[in-house]
C-alpha cells in the first residue's frame, strides 16, 4: 500500500509541475505489470465489471475481472476506487495531426492535388508535435485514424496512437485503408438563386456525379487487371499502391450521406469486392437494413448536427446511432475537424440520450470503431491479450458533467495528461491568484 | 417590307371578294396597316397616297361588359379615332361607322398589367462575369453627376429607354392586355415607369402616361458596387435615401449638384411602387413607407397567404404575380425527399392568394409579371378562380383597379365614352375555361387574335348534290373545331375542313368509306355551294342550305369542385401550428426547481406559472383551473438566452461592405420561419440574441427576441430591451483570411481598427454637435447612441491586445463595452475588463480554427468568471445552440465550476449581459415564465429537453412533437400523391427542387450557407 501512495504522490506532483508543452514528453515503453483497482470497467463490448481491476505487463492487458490477485512483488497497483475504466477512445475519421491551424494553409498537410491520389499516404505527414493531440488525450482520446481529404480518392489512411515522437513511433495499424469521397447524389440549389432556390442551371450534377463514379470504378477494374501480373515494364504507382484492396488487407473508405450514395457504394463493393465502410452516413438509417444484409459498416457523421431537411425529425442526427444498432448495423460514431475531437465522447453520449445504451454508445466509440478500422485484435475493448490502452475517468466519461481523465495508458504506457489549455490555465491562475 | 406588300394584297383580297359582308371583313384579314395610315402622326411626311380615316366602328348586338360591375346584353359599342364615342344598349349608330355584328359575343375593355418591363431591355452586368472574388467597389460605377450608390437609379426614367416590341405586345394582347406599366426593373430605386398601350405604331403614338411611376425594389440588379449587400443593408440604404433627398431641397452647398437626389424628390409625386415579393419583404417595405410617410403599392410574391392578416393591416394596394408553381416530379422519393413540406404547401396553396386577398378586402391588381410564359396568364388566372377568387373580382383587378392605381381611369379600365378604344372580343365570358379572344382592338386598331370560330357554322343542314341526292348533314363540334356527320339510318361521321371561307367534306356513306362524297367549295353567309365527286366518283355540284342553327346547350362545362386543400401552419412549415397556442396557467409539481437566485436548487418544489408570468415557487402548491405538469424526478430551470445568435434571419447577416455599417438593423430583417427556432426550442432556448456579423469593425444593431415560435417578426422581438450594436475586432474585420484580392478596404491591420473606432467616434462627437440642418446620417446616430448610452456594444473578440485597445478606446469617447464576446482570450485581461465594467460571452472549447484562436483555452469561461466578470456562453452556431446547457457544462469538464454557477452561463448571465435580468434569466415570483423541464440534470449530457416554455406558453413539447411528425408524414404523403396525380393527369412538372434553408455563422457574407448536405459537392466528413 505504501507504493500506491507513492505513485499517487507522483502523479499530483507531476500535474502540477509547470511544464510547457515541449517538455511533455512521449511515454517510455511499460516496464513491470500494472494493476488499477476497485475500479468500474467499461470492457468496451458491453461488459461492465463493478469493483474491478486489471493488470497489464509490456503494453499487454494480462487480466481484468472483479476478482484479479495482486501478486506481492515488483509491481505497481493504483487505486482508483470509485473511478470508471475505459478502453482508449478512438477517433476514427479525421485529419488531426494533418493541419494546425484550419485557416492558416500553410498548416495544412490534408488535400493532395488531383482526382484520384490512392497512393497519397496521410502517415509520412502526421505531426506528432501537434499541440492539438494533447487536447484529446486528456479527454481520453488515444487512438486516430488520419485521413486525407481532397478529390475522389484523397489518399491512404492510417491510424496512429496518440502518444510518440515520430510518425514511425506513432504507426498503430499503417496504410490500413484508402478513401473515396463519392460525388453527391443530388440535384444541388444554386446559393445564387432567389427564395426556394433552382436548380444550377447547365449540366445535370447527378449525371456528372455518377459519371465521377464511373471513372472510379475504371481506375479499380484496371489497376485490379494491372496486379494480376506481377512484372511490368513501367511501374503505375497508383495502380499498385491498392493491391491490398483486392485481397482486403486494406479497406475502401466511402465516403457519402445520402441513400442513393449509399447504395451505389455498396453496389461497388460487392462488384470489386471489397471491404467497404460507408462514412458519414447521414441518412443511413433509411437503408439500416440493406446495410446490415449486406455487412456494410458505417463509421457515422456526428450526431451533433443539424437535421439534413427541414421536415427531418429534430432529433435525427441524435437518434441515428440507434437506429444503426437497432438494425444490428456495424457503426462507430465519428466527428469532424481535428481539435473538435475532444468533443467525441460527448457526441456519443448524445447517442446515449437518444436510444443507444451507454455501454452501447462507449463501444460506438471503442470496440465498434476499432472493428471498422481493421484493429479490433490489439485494441477497442479491455480484454486480455489486447494492448493497454487504458483510460482511467472520475466519471462517465460520455456526459462532459462527469468526464475528468485522471489517468491514461497507451500500451501500457502512461502518459502525460497536460497539455497547452492546461498549461495556459495554470498560468493565469498564476497571474489571478486563483 | 415583304411583309407590308402581302398585308395590301391581303386587304385587296378582302375588299374584292366580300364586300357585302363586314363581318367577313372583320374576320378576313388584318387590317392593322389601314388602321395605321389612318392614324398616320402629323409630322411625319407621307410616301405615297394618304389615306386619312376616322376608324369609326360599331359593334352591335354584343354583350357589352362595360366594368366588372355592369353588363349590358344586346349593346352596341362605337368607336372613333381610336377612342369610344358610346357604350350602351339604344346606342345610335353613326352612318359612317363600318358595323361589325357581335352577335353571341362579348366585349370587355382590355386589361391594363401594371407590372411589365415591355419594350425596356433589361440592362446587363457590367464586367460580365458576376463579382465574386473581385476587388471591392466602394462607390457607383455611373458616370455623371449622380449619387454615391449605384442601385439608386431614382434619375432613371422609362421614357428615355422604351421601344415598341411587336413580339411581346402580341403575347399580351393575346392575354387580353391593352396597355401597360412599364419600367427598367434595376437596381433598388428604379426611376420612373411610363403607361403604354400594346398597340404597334409608332413610340410617339402609344404613349398614355410618360411618368406614372416611381419604382422600388429590395434588389441592387446590375449593381456592381459593393454596398449594400445585404437586405438589411438595402433598407439602410432607403431610409438614408429618403434622408439625404429630404436635406438636398436645402441645396447644401457641399453636395454640389446630386441628379439621383433631385430625381428622387421629383418623383415622389407619382405613385410608389415597390417589388417586395415575398410577404415578409412586403411588411418591411410597408414599414420604410410609413417612416416617410409613403403609401406604397406593393409588387407580392405569391406567399403572402400565408400572412394574410398582417397583409391586410398594411393598408397598401398589392400587385400579384399568378406564377403559380408546378408540381414537381416526385416520381423518384429519394428526390423528394429533399422537398419540404413547406414547399409543397406553398405548391398546393399559392394559387389561393388571390382569393386570400379579395376575402380579406385588399386592393389588388394582377400582373403577367414572373410568368415563364406569358401565354400561361389567362389560365392562372382561371386557376386563382377555381380556387376561389370571383370572376368580378379578376376582371376589376386587371382594369378598374390598376387605372385607379395609376391614375389614368380617364384613359381605360372601362368601356366608357372618352376613354381609348381598348377592348376585347369574346366567344363568352372571359373567364370560361373555352372562351376564345378573337380580337383584341387598342386604340381603335383591331389586332386579331383567333378568327377561327368568329362564324359559328354548327347547326343543320340540308346537302343537295346536282345529281337529285339530299342528305341531312350536321355541323357539330366546336365553333373553333367543327365536326360533321351525315344523319341517316347509320350516323358515320365525317371530316370537315374550314380555311377562312373555304370548306371541304368528306362524308362516308357507309362505315367501311367505301361509299362517300368529297366536296370542296365555299361556305358562304347566303348558303354552301361548290363542287366535289359523288360516290361514284363523278363530279358534282352542290349547295347546302341551313335548316336549324346550332343552340348551344346553357354552359356544359361541369362546374370544377371547389378544389381539397391542405390549412395554412404559423410558421408556414411543417412544424408550424394550425392555431396559435394559448397562454396557459400552468402547475409544474415536485421538480428540482434550479432558481438561479439566493434559493439555489430547490428540491421537490412546484412552480405556478399565471399570465404568462411566474405566480409563485414552493411546496405543494394549487393553482385553480392550473394545468398540472408532474415533475417528478425531472428538472425545471429558466430557459436558456443565447447572447450570440444569427438565425432567422433573411438575407445576410453581415452588411460587412464598410468598416461602418452601424445604420443596419437585424430588426429590419427578422425571419419568423426559420425551423431553426423551432429546433432550439427542442433544445430548450427561449431567447436569442440576433447579431450582425463580424466582418466589419462597427457592425449592425442587433435583435433580442423570443423564441415565439409562430409569431411574425414584431411579435418575436423581445419588447422593452435595450438596443445593441455588433462591433468585431481581428482577424475578420481586417480581412485576414479573405483571400488576395480583399487587402484594399481600411483597416487591414490591428493598428487601423483602433483609427477606424476613434475616426468614427470622433466624426460621432463632432455630428452630434453640428446644429440645425444638419445632415441626418443614421450610421453616425447609432454612435451617438453608444456616447449617450442609450445603445450598448457587444464586440466580437479574440485576443489580448485589441481587447485591451478598444477597452482604452471606449474609455477615451468615456462610454463603456458592455460584452465581449467569443473573447477567447478574455482570461488574460479579465481584470482589465472587470476594471472598465464589460462582460464577457464565450465558446465553451473552440480554438484553432484560425490563426488568432491559437492561445483559446477551455478554462476560459472559468478565469473569467472566478475573476469577477458575468459571464455567458454563446453559440454564434444553429445547431449548437440547440445544447448549450451541454456547453455550459464544459465548464465543469475544464475547471470543475459549481453547477450552479455554470447553468447560470447560458440563463441568467446573458441576461444580466442583455439587460433583461429583471424580466428572465431566473426563476423568481414575478419575471417571465421562460422555463424548460428536463428529463435529468440539466448539465448532463443525458439531459433532454421535454418542455421549453416562453412567456407561460408551451411552444415546445416533446409530445406534442411527436404528434406533429406524424403529421408531416401524413401531409407530406398527400402532397406527393396529389403531384403525382397532376403528373398523371398530364400537367407539366418540375424537377424536385431541393429546399434551401439557410443558416449563418457570424463570417457568412452575403449568402450564408445551407446544411453541408445539401451544398457539398461530395461528402465533406
Amino acid at each position: 500500500m505504501k507504493k500506491v501512495f507513492l505513485y499517487i504522490m507522483g502523479l499530483t506532483l507531476a500535474s502540477t509541475q509547470m511544464k510547457a508543452q515541449e517538455t511533455v514528453y512521449p511515454a517510455p515503453a511499460q516496464k513491470g505489470r500494472i494493476y488499477l483497482t476497485h475500479a468500474t470497467i467499461h470492457v468496451g463490448n458491453g461488459l461492465v465489471v463493478e469493483d474491478g481491476t486489471i493488470a497489464f505487463e509490456n503494453g499487454k492487458i494480462v487480466a481484468v475481472g472483479a476478482n484479479v490477485p495482486i501478486p506481492q512483488g515488483d509491481v505497481k497497483v493504483f487505486d482508483v476506487k470509485g473511478q470508471h475504466i475505459y478502453p482508449g477512445v478512438i477517433v476514427p475519421d479525421s485529419n488531426l495531426g494533418l493541419t494546425e491551424v484550419e485557416a492558416v494553409r500553410s498548416t495544412n498537410d490534408y488535400e493532395e492535388v488531383g482526382e484520384i491520389n490512392p497512393s497519397v499516404r496521410s502517415l509520412v505527414s502526421y505531426n506528432t508535435d501537434s499541440k492539438v493531440i494533447n487536447t484529446l488525450r486528456s479527454n481520453g482520446i488515444l487512438l486516430a485514424q488520419t485521413t486525407p481529404q481532397g478529390g475522389l480518392i484523397s489518399g491512404t489512411s492510417s491510424v496512429v496512437q496518440l502518444d510518440a515522437w515520430n510518425w514511425e513511433d506513432a504507426a498503430y495499424k499503417k496504410d490500413n485503408g484508402f478513401h473515396f469521397f463519392m460525388p453527391r447524389l443530388m440535384a444541388r440549389t444554386n446559393p445564387y438563386a432567389g427564395p426556394g432556390g433552382m436548380p444550377l442551371s447547365g449540366s445535370d450534377p447527378v449525371k456528372a456525379a455518377l459519371e465521377e463514379i464511373e471513372g472510379v470504378k475504371a481506375f479499380f477494374r484496371e489497376a485490379k487487371a494491372y496486379n494480376e501480373l506481377g512484372q511490368h515494364a513501367e511501374t503505375n504507382l497508383k495502380y499498385e499502391s491498392i493491391k491490398g484492396l483486392f485481397s482486403k488487407q486494406q479497406k475502401l473508405f466511402i465516403h457519402c450521406d445520402l441513400v442513393k450514395e449509399i447504395l451505389v457504394a455498396m453496389d461497388l463493393a460487392k462488384e470489386f469486392g471489397l471491404d467497404v465502410v460507408i462514412v458519414g452516413g447521414a441518412d443511413s438509417w433509411m437503408v439500416a437494413n440493406l446495410l446490415k444484409q449486406n455487412n456494410i459498416p458505417v463509421i457515422l457523421g456526428q450526431p451533433h448536427a443539424l437535421p439534413v431537411t427541414q421536415d427531418d425529425d429534430v432529433d435525427q442526427p441524435y437518434k441515428t446511432a440507434a437506429q444503426l444498432q437497432k438494425a444490428g448495423v456495424l457503426f462507430c460514431i465519428g466527428n469532424e475537424g481535428f481539435w473538435q475531437q475532444r468533443n467525441l465522447t460527448f457526441n456519443a453520449g448524445t447517442a446515449g440520450a437518444y436510444g443507444l445504451t451507454k455501454e452501447e454508445a462507449l463501444s460506438a466509440v471503442t470496440f465498434n470503431a476499432a472493428k471498422i478500422l481493421g484493429i479490433a485484435d490489439k485494441t477497442g475493448t479491455l480484454e486480455v491479450g489486447k494492448d493497454a490502452n487504458i483510460v482511467v475517468s472520475l466519471g462517465d466519461i460520455l456526459d462532459m458533467k462527469t468526464n475528468h481523465v485522471t489517468r491514461a495508458f497507451i500500451q501500457g504506457r502512461e502518459i502525460s495528461l497536460d497539455n497547452k489549455h492546461k498549461q495556459l490555465y495554470e498560468r493565469y491562475k498564476h497571474k489571478y491568484s486563483l | 417590307m415583304k411583309s407590308g406588300t402581302l398585308f395590301y394584297e391581303n386587304t385587296r383580297l378582302v375588299f374584292g371578294h366580300a364586300q357585302r359582308s363586314f363581318a367577313w371583313l372583320a374576320v378576313g384579314c388584318c387590317s392593322l396597316l389601314m388602321a395605321t395610315a389612318a392614324q398616320a402622326q402629323v409630322t411625319y411626311p407621307v410616301n405615297g397616297v394618304a389615306e386619312p380615316k376616322d376608324g369609326c366602328y360599331a359593334f352591335t348586338h354584343a354583350t357589352l361588359v362595360k366594368d366588372a360591375q355592369t353588363t349590358l346584353q344586346n349593346a352596341t359599342l362605337v368607336v372613333r379615332n381610336g377612342k369610344i364615342v358610346a357604350a350602351g344598349a339604344g346606342t345610335t349608330i353613326p352612318k359612317d361607322a363600318v358595323v361589325i355584328d357581335c352577335q353571341g359575343k362579348y366585349i370587355y375593355p382590355s386589361f391594363v398589367d401594371i407590372y411589365s418591363d415591355y419594350g425596356i431591355t433589361a440592362p446587363s452586368r457590367a464586367g460580365g462575369g458576376g463579382r465574386r472574388g473581385a476587388e471591392p467597389q466602394f462607390l457607383s460605377g455611373t458616370k455623371g453627376a449622380y449619387g454615391w450608390n449605384q442601385a439608386i437609379k431614382s434619375e432613371v426614367n422609362a421614357i428615355d429607354l422604351f421601344t415598341v416590341n411587336e413580339d411581346k405586345a402580341k403575347a399580351l394582347r393575346e392575354q387580353g392586355f391593352g396597355t401597360v406599366l412599364t419600367h427598367q426593373t434595376d437596381g433598388i430605386a428604379r426611376g420612373t415607369g411610363m403607361v403604354v398601350t400594346l398597340a404597334n405604331d409608332r413610340e410617339n403614338k402609344v404613349i398614355v402616361k410618360e411618368k406614372a411611376s416611381a419604382h422600388y425594389s429590395f434588389d441592387k440588379g446590375t449593381s456592381t458596387q459593393d454596398y449594400p449587400g445585404s437586405l438589411m443593408g438595402t433598407i439602410s440604404l432607403l431610409r438614408q435615401s429618403y434622408l439625404d433627398a429630404q436635406w438636398y431641397k436645402t441645396a447644401p452647398a457641399k453636395e454640389g449638384v446630386n441628379l439621383s437626389l433631385k430625381a428622387w424628390n421629383d418623383i415622389q409625386q407619382y405613385p410608389q411602387i415597390f417589388e417586395a415579393n415575398d410577404k415578409w419583404n412586403v411588411l418591411r417595405a410597408d414599414k420604410i413607407g410609413d417612416e416617410f410617410g409613403v403609401q406604397y403599392i406593393i409588387k407580392s410574391g405569391n406567399n403572402e397567404y400565408q400572412r394574410i392578416k398582417e397583409i391586410a393591416g398594411t393598408n397598401a394596394s398589392f400587385i400579384l404575380a399568378v406564377n403559380f408553381p408546378l408540381a414537381m416530379d416526385m416520381e423518384d422519393p429519394n428526390d423528394a425527399r429533399f422537398v419540404s413540406l413547406s414547399d409543397m404547401k406553398h405548391w398546393e396553396l399559392a394559387p389561393t392568394e388571390p382569393a386570400a386577398f379579395e376575402k380579406a378586402n385588399i386592393n389588388f391588381c394582377l400582373t403577367t409579371s414572373d410568368l415563364r410564359d406569358v401565354k400561361q396568364f389567362l389560365a392562372q388566372v382561371r386557376k386563382a378562380i377555381e380556387y376561389g377568387l370571383t370572376e368580378k373580382k379578376a376582371l376589376e383587378s386587371l382594369t378598374k383597379t390598376p387605372a385607379s392605381l395609376l391614375k389614368i381611369n380617364d384613359k381605360v379600365g372601362s368601356l366608357d365614352a372618352g376613354k381609348l378604344a381598348n377592348f376585347l372580343v369574346t366567344s363568352g365570358p372571359i373567364f370560361a375555361e373555352n372562351t376564345i379572344i378573337y380580337q383584341n382592338w387598342v386604340q381603335g386598331n383591331k389586332y386579331e387574335v383567333k378568327a377561327d370560330g368568329w362564324r359559328d357554322v354548327r347547326g343543320t343542314y340540308t346537302l343537295s348534290l346536282t345529281s337529285g341526292q339530299q342528305y341531312t348533314m350536321e355541323i357539330k363540334g366546336s365553333n373553333t373545331a367543327p365536326a360533321v356527320a351525315l344523319l341517316q339510318k347509320d350516323t358515320v361521321n365525317g371530316k370537315i375542313g374550314l380555311t377562312g371561307q373555304l370548306v371541304k367534306l368528306t362524308l362516308p356513306l357507309t362505315k367501311d368509306s367505301k361509299q362517300q362524297l368529297r366536296l370542296s367549295g365555299i361556305a358562304g353567309i347566303s348558303g354552301w355551294s361548290g363542287t366535289g365527286e359523288d360516290t361514284a366518283g363523278k363530279p358534282v355540284t352542290w349547295t347546302a342550305a341551313l335548316t336549324k342553327p346550332f343552340v348551344s346547350k346553357a354552359d356544359t362545362a361541369k362546374k370544377k369542385d371547389a378544389p381539397k386543400l391542405g390549412t395554412v401552419y404559423y410558421p408556414f412549415i411543417g412544424y408550424g401550428w394550425e392555431t396559435a397556442p394559448q397562454q396557459e396557467v400552468l402547475l409544474i409539481k415536485n421538480a428540482t426547481v434550479w432558481t438561479n437566485e439566493k434559493d439555489g436548487k430547490l428540491e421537490n418544489t412546484d412552480v405556478l406559472v399565471r399570465g404568462g408570468k411566474i405566480a409563485q415557487i414552493g411546496k405543494n402548491l394549487s393553482g385553480s383551473g392550473a394545468r398540472v405538469i408532474d415533475g417528478t424526478g425531472k428538472h425545471l430551470t429558466p430557459g436558456i438566452i443565447d447572447e450570440h445568435s444569427h438565425i432567422a434571419i433573411s438575407r445576410g447577416v453581415n452588411e460587412g461592405t464598410q468598416s461602418v455599417t452601424s445604420e443596419v438593423r437585424i430588426a429590419d430583417v427578422v425571419n419568423p420561419d426559420d425551423v431553426n427556432i423551432y429546433r432550439q426550442l427542442s433544445g430548450g432556448v427561449t431567447s436569442s440574441h440576433l447579431l450582425h456579423g463580424s466582418a466589419n469593425t462597427i457592425g449592425g444593431q442587433s435583435q433580442l427576441i423570443k423564441l415565439r415560435w409562430g409569431a411574425n417578426a414584431e411579435d418575436l422581438k423581445f419588447a422593452g430591451s435595450d438596443q445593441f450594436i455588433k462591433f468585431a475586432l481581428g482577424e475578420n474585420v481586417k480581412q485576414s483570411n479573405w483571400g488576395d484580392r480583399q487587402t484594399t478596404r481600411f483597416p487591414q491591420t490591428r493598428m487601423g481598427v483602433e483609427q477606424l473606432l476613434a475616426d468614427a467616434f470622433t466624426r460621432a462627437k463632432d455630428y452630434e454637435k453640428q446644429g440645425a440642418g444638419k445632415r441626418r446620417d443614421l450610421e453616425l446616430d447609432a454612435l451617438v447612441e453608444i456616447l449617450n448610452k442609450k445603445r450598448f456594444i457587444t464586440c466580437h473578440s479574440y485576443v489580448q491586445s485589441e481587447i485591451n485597445m478598444l477597452l482604452k478606446t471606449a474609455e477615451r469617447f468615456n462610454f463603456r463595452i458592455n460584452t465581449f464576446t467569443h473573447i477567447l482570450e478574455g482570461y488574460k485581461v479579465a481584470d482589465k475588463m472587470k476594471e472598465h465594467g464589460a462582460g464577457a460571452s464565450t465558446f465553451a472549447d473552440w480554438w484553432a480554427y484560425k490563426m488568432e484562436v491559437q492561445d483559446a483555452i477551455p478554462y476560459n469561461a472559468n478565469i473569467m468568471q472566478r475573476v469577477g466578470l458575468t459571464v455567458a456562453i454563446n453559440s454564434d452556431d444553429a445547431e449548437m445552440a440547440r445544447r448549450l446547457n451541454h456547453e455550459a457544462a464544459k465548464s465543469i469538464t475544464y475547471g470543475d465550476m459549481d453547477e450552479q454557477d455554470a447553468l447560470k452561463l447560458v440563463t441568467l448571465n446573458p441576461a444580466k449581459l442583455l439587460h433583461v435580468a429583471d424580466k428572465t434569466g431566473s426563476i423568481k415570483t414575478g419575471k417571465d415564465a421562460d422555463l424548460v423541464l428536463w428529463n435529468n440534470h440539466p448539465l448532463s449530457i443525458y439531459a433532454v429537453a421535454e418542455k421549453t416554455i416562453v412567456d407561460g406558453i408551451v411552444y415546445f413539447d416533446r409530445e406534442q412533437d411527436l404528434k406533429l411528425r406524424t403529421r408531416i408524414a401524413e401531409e407530406r404523403s398527400r402532397l406527393i400523391r396529389k403531384m403525382l396525380g397532376d403528373k398523371k393527369s398530364g400537367a407539366p412538372t418540375q424537377r424536385p427542387t431541393p429546399t434551401r434553408e439557410e443558416i449563418y455563422h457570424c463570417e457568412d457574407l452575403q449568402a450564408g450557407h445551407v446544411h453541408h448536405i445539401l451544398s457539398d459537392s461530395k461528402a465533406a466528413f
